[in-house]
This record gives structure tokens, sequence and C-alpha cells, in this order.
């Protein structure tokens, strides 16, 4: 178990030190934002496409299975990156054109 | 080289996730949080695409599948993000939060199936490598990315359904037991096929996603649709953990800090939003909205209500000091934002003085009023937090509600068997006159009577909320 911590400590620092960065970061989030900060997030954990990359890309071209779930994967995350962040901007883009207009 | 400038690439990607968030939760920089976070993610793919290199220095191949798939999802995606409407965004930010568990999912599989292949050289009988910490890692990141990613889909989609009507509320009895004995289910596999992972039960791992799948339908299904924004915000935050599974998964630094990042940003979103709400998590998850809904139904209902016409309305509007406008879910539907500020400018030609009171949860997610407001050029001192609009609601002559329902409902003060007891609300009640805009009498999302509709005070008004303000519009002119 010692050995396993020494071993991974680089991911448990990671992992701890993003934690508190997370709550940190949104910790004074007015309530109007919660939804386009929702969406923000859910456009950044859009991330998880460059594994589906990494799958798509390392499959062997006779191993049917692995090609098409890693296809799928590919445009999954894609719509998750993609779709994520057209809609945050979406969201935002009315905030901005009412800020400019008031000054 | 190539690698070292990937490995830049990654933490300039990282940071910009970092400062992206940071600049999401303030109102005059989150667009171009937005922006650097986006440029970030993109710099992080075509990265990843033309200069990774796995443990034994190959690069990537298969290009024309990993562009063919960027470019169908990138076409469906924007076009997705730019068609859907206003009222439908919550919906979208849920499907596309799908899509990412859904991504987390596949990759878990494919990563199962690639380490299960040396299962098929006829003869093996035991596991051809040594149990140790390092294999039971990358088990344990494999599995946790199944299941995780999998509830999120499952749970995602059906909170999609949910928010578009098209999946009612469902639960049998002990459903909570049912999901908790599921649930232990899963992980109890999970533990077995840590340690106990053999050439004759590998196959039990397709029972991980298969089992989520059904965990995340079923935790879904009973949560009200009031909750939804609640749920779907955790369930972001479960998609962030799935993707950080995925980074241990590759040993990538950047899906790593990610996908960490939103899980612990989504759940303490998850809490403020609860907060909102002045309910717990734990209430909300296992709480039984949709439950007693037939209890809530059978205590006062009924009772006579009384209708106002449109040209009365404006009346009272026209010569009233000071209006409060509630705006609801029904403003959202009606895609009445633009016809409500025209009544606004009518009334403010007259002399009224015009406000809106937004209650945090109103519409289907918080902030869902702010945005739509904005878009119809709404000045933002006009809207009013919960906390002064109650104030204001005592010199208030006429409070218009267009669409509102559980957020106005005095049954969250007054009723302790209300479901919604205990949830802040707008105190309308305080006004001279209270005008409700609904197109019918049927309850409002959390499926609960409002008693408000009963009182003397209050008029109904009913008809689509832009076809209603409208006639306003002409009647107040008139006058």
């Amino acid at each position: 178990m010692l050995n396993w911590i020494s071993e991974n400590q680089q991911y448990i620092y990671i992992v701890i030190l993003m934690i508190f960065l997370g709550i940190e970061v949104i910790g004074r989030v007015p309530s109007v934002l919660h939804t386009p900060l929702m969406s923000g997030a859910n456009a950044i954990h859009g991330v998880v496409i460059i594994g589906a990359i990494i799958v798509m890309g390392k499959a062997e071209s006779n191993n049917y299975v692995a090609l098409i779930l890693g296809f799928l994967a590919v445009i999954l995350g894609t719509l998750n990156v993609v779709g994520g962040f057209v809609v945050t901007n979406r969201m935002l883009e009315m905030f901005k054109g009412k800020k400019e207009k008031k000054h | 080289m190539l690698s070292e400038l990937l490995t830049l690439i990654y933490i300039l990607a990282s940071v910009t996730f970092i400062i992206g968030l940071k600049m999401l939760s303030n109102p005059a920089k989150a667009r171009n949080g937005n922006l650097i976070a986006a440029a970030g993610m993109t710099l992080a793919i075509l990265g990843t695409i033309f200069l990774y290199k796995d443990e034994y220095g190959q690069r990537l191949h298969n290009y024309g599948w990993i562009f063919g798939g960027i470019i169908i999802g990138a076409v469906v995606g924007a076009l997705a993000a730019k068609k859907v409407k206003m009222t439908a965004m919550p919906e979208m930010v849920s499907l596309f939060n799908g899509m990412g568990g859904a991504c987390a999912m596949l990759i878990s599989v494919v990563e199962f199936n690639h380490l299960s292949e040396v299962f098929y050289k006829p003869g093996w009988s035991e596991v051809p490598w040594k149990i140790n910490g390092a294999i039971i890692g990358h088990l344990l990141t494999i599995y946790a990315g199944a299941f995780i990613g999998s509830v999120s889909f499952a749970g995602s989609i059906i909170a999609w359904g949910k928010l578009n009507g098209k999946v009612k509320d469902f639960s049998f009895k002990g459903q909570h037991i049912f999901n908790i004995v599921l649930l232990f289910v899963i992980i109890g596999l999970i533990i077995f096929l840590l340690f106990g992972l053999n050439p004759l039960n590998y196959k039990l791992f397709y029972l991980i996603p298969f089992l989520s799948l059904v965990y995340g339908v079923l935790f879904v299904f009973p949560i009200g649709g009031a909750d939804m924004p609640v749920v779907i915000s955790l369930l972001n935050s479960f998609t962030g953990v799935a993707a950080a599974c995925g980074g241990f998964l590759y040993d990538n630094k950047v899906m790593l800090t990610g996908g960490i990042l939103v899980g612990a940003a989504g759940t303490l979103l998850t809490i403020l939003m609860c907060k909102a709400m002045n309910r717990s998590l734990k209430n909300v998850l296992i709480g039984n909205f949709g439950g007693s809904k037939t209890v809530a139904a059978q205590s006062k209902s009924g009772g006579n209500y009384k209708e106002i016409s449109v040209s009365d309305a404006a009346v009272a509007m026209a010569y009233a000091k000071k209006v409060m406008i509630v705006p609801g879910y029904g403003l959202a539907v009606a895609q009445a934002q633009h016809a409500c500020h025209e009544l606004e400018n009518m009334l403010e030609e007259k002399g009224v003085e015009v406000k809106y009171a937004i209650h945090p949860v109103a519409g289907r997610m918080p902030g869902h009023m702010n945005v739509l407001l904005a878009e119809a050029d709404v000045s933002y001192d006009k809207l009013l937090e919960m906390e002064h609009a109650n104030d204001e609601f005592k010199t208030t002559d006429v409070v218009l509600i267009l669409g509102a329902n559980d957020v106005v409902n005095p049954a969250a003060k007054t009723d302790k068997s209300s479901p919604i007891y205990g949830m802040p609300v707008l105190e309308v009640e305080e006004a001279k006159m209270v005008i409700v805009n609904k197109r019918s009498m049927k309850p409002g999302y959390a499926g609960i009577e409002n008693e408000l509709f009963f009182k003397p005070k209050t008029s109904m008004l009913f008809g689509d909320a832009k076809n209603i303000l409208q006639q306003l519009v002409v009647e107040v002119k008139e006058l």
C-alpha cells in the first residue's frame, strides 16, 4: 500500500490539488451564472475525447469491434466538446450584449 | 521533441481549463472564459492527434476514422447547439453531458477488450499476469470509467427526456431499496473482478456497463422534474470523474486535471443549487418529490378562483405605482421575453415602476430567467434577486406572474406536509394584487396544488404568455 502511494504520488498530488482548486475556483459564483457555468464545465469534461482519439488511433485496422466502438466514442466526445462550448457561448452572448449596451 | 511539445500543450490546456472555469463564475468575463477553455481544448485535441506516441513510441493511425468522427460530431454538435431554442438549453446540456458519459463508457469497453484479448489464446487457464498494484489500478480505472460513464449516460438521457416531457415520473414500491441493492451488486462485481479476474469469468465485465445503465435509469426516474437541474449538475460532475478515469488509464494529465476539476466544481455547484432551493442533496436524491404527489394533490385542492379579463388587467397595471413581474417556465415556453420587455416599456412610459422578481430556480435551471430576459434586453438592475424582491412586495401594487407556480407557492412556508416545504419562495401574497397568467389550472412541475390561486387577492389570466402579453401591450397603449 505504502509502495503504491509513493509510486503514484504524482497522481495523488494532482487529484488532491485539483479537488481543492475546483471548489475554490467557482466558490463565489452568483446564482445567475449557475446554468452557464454548468454548461461550461460540461464542455470541459469533454476532454474525454482525447481518450477516444487515443483508442481510435491505436485500434488495429482488422479489429472491427474496436474500430466501431472507438469511432462512436470519437463522435460522442466531439458532440460533448463542440456542443458544450457552443451552447455555453450562446447563453453568455446574451449577457455580453446587455453589458455593451449599458455603457 | 514532439512528445515534449505535447506535454507542453497539455499543461497549457490544463491551465486554460482552470482559468476558463474561474472566468465563467464572473458575469463580465464569463464569455471570454468559455472561449479560452475552448481554445485550450482545441489545442489539446490537435496535439493528441498529431503528436501522441504510445509507450512503444508508436504514432496513432486510423486518421480517416478519427477525422471522420470529429467532423460528424462537430457538425452535428454545432448545429444542434445553434438551432436549439433558449427554452430547450437545459435539456441540451443534459444530452451533451450524456454523450460525454457514453464516450467514457465506450473507452472503458474498448480498453477491456484490448486487455482481454490475451484470454482468447487457447490454453490459457490462468491470468497471464501477476495480480499486483499496477494491474489492479489499471483494471479499477477501466471498471470505474465503465460504471460512472454508464450511469452518467443513462441518467442524462432520462433527465433530458424528463425536461422535454417525453419521460414521465416513474417509481415503484421499494425502488430506493432496489437501487441501493443494485448499487451494491455493481460495486461487489467490480471488487470481484478486480481480484478474481480469470479467463473463465472475464465476460462478466460486460455486466458492469449493463447494470450501470439500468442503475442510471432507475436513479433518475423517481426524481421530480423540479429537481432535474440538480441532477444534471450531479451527473455533470460524474462525467468529470469518468473522464479522469481515462486520464489514469492513459497516463494523460490533461484528462486527469480537466476531469477532476469538473468533478469537484460540479459537486460544489450541485450543492450550491440545492442551497438555492434550501434543500439538502440527500433530500433531492432520495426525497420523494414524485412519490408524495398523490398525498399533496389530495390536500386543499379545489376551491374557487376568479378570472380577470385582459383589459381589466391592463388597467390595473397601468394605474399602479409599482408592478413586479415574476417570470417562470411559462414565459420560457411561450418565448414571451420580448413581449414582456415591450410591456415593461409601455408601463414605464405611463410612469409605472416595473421590476422583475427572479427566483433562483425559476424555469428549469438556476439562472434560466436571467438568460431569457437578458436576451430581450431587459436591464440588469431591474432584475431583483429573491431576498430583495421579498422586501419590495409589500410596497408593490400589482404582481404579474408569468407561468411561474412552485416558486410562488405559499405552501412552502406554511404547509409542513407539502413536498416543497422549506423551499424559499417569492412572497407575492404581500402585494396588493396578484395577477397569475397560466395556460390552465394544471399544477406546476412539482405536481402540487397552489393555494395562491384561490386567494381573494389573486386573479387568473388564462392563456399563452406571449399572446396575453401582446394583448396587454395593445390595451396599455390605448389607455
